[in-house]
């Protein structure tokens, strides 16, 4: 599914990625996890397109396509969904507009119809009520006045609706209290399937409760350097990142 | 990066996108070149006019000599030679009663290609659910056509060109004309007033809701030549007419002066609601060329509840210089702006409004959305004054500015004056940049660059784009986003 090999990044002239291999196979969740400043969010950047994330070696594929070729748009109509950390507001526009532009943008891209109004609000209600979330907040401009846990909740109800192949998760943890993030796993783990690849980006273990990683990788200085199961994550837990950045 | 392809993007767009800018082929007979009384006769004599409007011509004439141009706008303009100008430029038509049959093919076609319906039988079996609305269509300085005036009379509407008002008006027009927009209010209000050419006329008996939306059309062809209409529109004790107005002029190496003059009066308890989607020619993207659009519209809300509505997309002029402003005379008396103008290329807009609260109880409300891009500038200036004996009077401002790339500029110019203690007034203002963050969340989710600018622009004018009647608002959203086309690189 995901195949990275060898990914060096540069942002402003500065290498920040510097020789990284990754890869997720279809069905499987992956956590990256790291001190700060360690990469985690210039690699989702990078695998999601953002201008001023400039590659200068290796290479990343999506079931075989090279998507550093694609611009965002592009990577998007081919499944790549990326759950920002800080997520944006769009004043004027409702979330459910947002959603369907964005729905209909990425059929057309794909060369299918439209989805139709009723069979788009059903789908929204549907996924809404298992996020728990009101209705009228999809009516409003997205993420606009909502608090950090309803904007990722916002996230992962944009996410359910787009049903995307590679999805990632970047520190949707944070600002989130239990219950939130209680909600927002449950939402995630829904998502899991065997032709979906998951990689949850992750500073602390206390999300990995909730979405249990398959692998667990621990990135520090620009680089994977430890790979191992969930128990990585207790582990990393205890000792913190400490020896793995003197290491790198 | 992004900054230096804004910049060459804009640079290679800013002209080419406007596809209004074709030149009507067609014999015209012009007024000699330049100002004088004698030109002023002309005019007035080709309109056929009675002596009194020649008089009030040469009278404004007399004033305007002895005027200076208004330097306050920020904008700035090479000096126009007055007596560089045409002011009269007209198809040549034979004389005698104007049906569709007799008007020049050339000049159908143009509205044609304009997409603005003349025919009444083709609107009328349009398509299912096609708009059905009057036209005023003025060429230059004359009106082509009016549609739907047999239908409105019968209701007691009076809808033609104000030429004709004066001649089969006269009581109306002596009576309102320059009583909201005196003759030498300001320069060009003042030039126009010497030697204003065409524009629409309407009166609203009372009591009548006028059965259908009434627009003008205005389109400049001529080079070399100054538009001048001038509109006046009375909505009597308890009417309501909605009004819209639409421009448009070839694309030409040369400035054309367009100083119009719009004047309403609202009588008690009527409410007049008046949109413009003004799309002149913008000038190329170094700044050649392009309309120069110096216009004074005003509202007089003479009566107790009378309500007057303006809505402004302004998307087309090199220049712009204009403030819909409402004298809220009436007790309880209400005026409102909603205004979106959009500056790209070397584009440069000095507007806003002026809410003057004479009455008591008199409200304003005033939403204002200015986006710039490219290299242009977009100033919003506006004046809510209160008098002293406006008891209670009330307004609400809010100016937001967007700026798209780093090259252009936004200001925001309010004045606001209370001379009664029982006045509330609230003012909001915000400057944002379109930003990277939001470009790139939207495209993650799928759109392209383009659709992306779009989505994030029809957002930012939502509140005023409802504002418009339903016919035009899918056009001005259209029109919007072809405005800002290639904006971002």
């Amino acid at each position: 599914m995901l195949d990275i090999q060898n990914l060096q990044v540069c942002v402003a002239d500065k290498p920040i990625i510097k020789g990284l291999s990754l890869q997720v196979p279809a069905g499987e969740v992956h956590a990256i996890m790291g001190p700060n400043g360690a990469g985690k969010s210039t690699l989702s950047y990078t695998l999601a397109g953002r201008n001023g994330y400039e590659v200068s070696g290796g290479s990343a594929t999506l079931n075989g396509e090279d998507l550093l070729a694609l611009d965002a748009s592009a990577r998007a109509a081919r499944g790549v969904f990326l759950s920002f950390q800080y997520p944006l507001e769009i004043p004027g526009v409702p979330a459910l507009t947002f959603v369907r532009t964005a729905m209909n943008a990425q059929r057309k891209a794909r060369g299918e119809p439209e989805i139709s109004a009723p069979d788009f609000l059903k789908r929204a209600r549907a996924v809404a009520a298992s996020l728990k979330m009101d209705m009228n907040m999809l009516k409003r401009g997205l993420n606009v006045g909502f608090s950090g846990g309803e904007k990722k909740r916002m996230e992962i109800f944009q996410m359910a609706m787009l049903e995307p192949r590679l999805l990632i998760l970047d520190e949707t943890d944070s600002g989130l209290d239990i219950d939130a993030l209680k909600i927002v796993s449950e939402g995630v783990n829904a998502l899991r399937a065997p032709d979906r690849a998951m990689l949850v980006i992750t500073h602390y273990q206390r999300l990995l409760d909730y979405i249990r990683p398959d692998r667990v990788h621990v990135l520090a200085a620009g680089r994977i350097v430890a790979s191992g199961g969930p128990e990585l994550a207790q582990q990393l837990e205890r000792e913190g990142y400490e020896k793995y950045e003197t290491a790198a | 990066m992004a900054d230096i392809d804004t910049i060459q993007t804009v640079e290679a767009l800013a002209g080419d996108k406007y596809v209004h800018g074709f030149v009507t082929d067609i014999e015209q007979e012009f007024a000699a070149k330049g100002l004088n009384t004698d030109v002023i006769r002309f005019i007035s004599a080709k309109k056929n006019e009675p002596d009194w409007m020649l008089q009030w011509r040469l009278d404004a004439y007399e004033r305007w000599l002895v005027m200076d141009e208004p330097d306050w706008a920020k904008v700035s303009y090479p000096r126009i030679d007055y007596q560089d100008l045409y002011y009269y430029a007209a198809p040549k038509q034979k004389d005698g009663p104007k049906s569709l049959d007799e008007v020049d093919p050339e000049l159908l076609d143009t509205y044609k290609k304009l997409g603005i319906p003349l025919r009444e039988q083709e609107v009328l079996a349009g398509v299912q659910g096609a708009p059905r609305y009057a036209v005023d269509a003025v060429f230059d300085s004359v009106s082509v056509v009016t549609t739907f005036k047999a239908e409105l009379a019968k209701v007691g509407v009076i809808f033609c060109p104000l030429s004709e008002a004066v001649r089969d008006y006269p009581d109306l027009v002596r009576q309102y004309l320059g009583s909201v927009v005196p003759v030498s209010d300001n320069y060009f209000a003042c030039l126009n007033s010497a030697v204003f050419s065409e524009g629409s006329f309407v009166y609203v008996p009372p009591g009548v809701r006028c059965p259908m939306e009434l627009s003008t059309y205005f389109r400049i062809n001529a080079l070399n030549t100054g538009q001048f209409e001038r509109t006046l529109i009375i909505a009597d004790k308890g009417s309501y007419v909605s009004y819209l107005e639409g421009c448009t002029a070839p694309m030409r190496d040369e400035n054309q002066l367009h100083a119009a003059v719009v004047e309403l009066i609202v009588l008690d308890d009527a409410e007049i609601k008046y949109s413009t989607v003004q799309n002149w020619y913008p000038g190329d993207a170094d700044g050649k060329g392009g309309i120069y659009n110096f216009v004074t519209k005003r509202a007089d809300c003479r009566g107790d509840r009378s309500k007057v509505s303006w809505t402004q997309v302004e998307t087309g002029s090199a220049i712009t210089w204009k403030y819909p402003s409402c004298v809220l005379r009436g007790a309880d008396s209400m005026g409102e702006f909603y205004s979106i103008a959009i500056t790209n290329g070397r584009q440069q807009a000095d507007t806003g409004t002026k809410m003057i609260h004479l009455g008591a109880g008199s409200t304003s409300r005033i939403i204002a959305k200015g986006i710039s891009a490219g290299r242009s500038s977009s100033t919003y200036r506006g004046l809510v004054s209160v008098h002293p004996k406006a008891r209670g009077a009330r307004n609400f401002t809010q100016c937001d500015s967007l700026l798209i790339g780093k090259t252009c500029a936004a200001h925001t110019v309010p004045y606001i004056e209370a001379r009664n203690a029982s006045a509330q007034l609230e003012h909001e203002a915000t400057t944002t940049r379109l930003s990277e963050d939001q470009l790139f969340y939207v495209m993650q989710r799928g759109l392209s660059q383009e659709e992306a600018v779009q989505l994030l622009v029809n957002g930012f004018v939502k509140d005023v784009l409802q504002e418009l009647p339903m016919e035009f608002a899918v056009e001005a959203q259209k029109l919007v986003a072809v405005s800002l086309e290639g904006s971002v690189g």
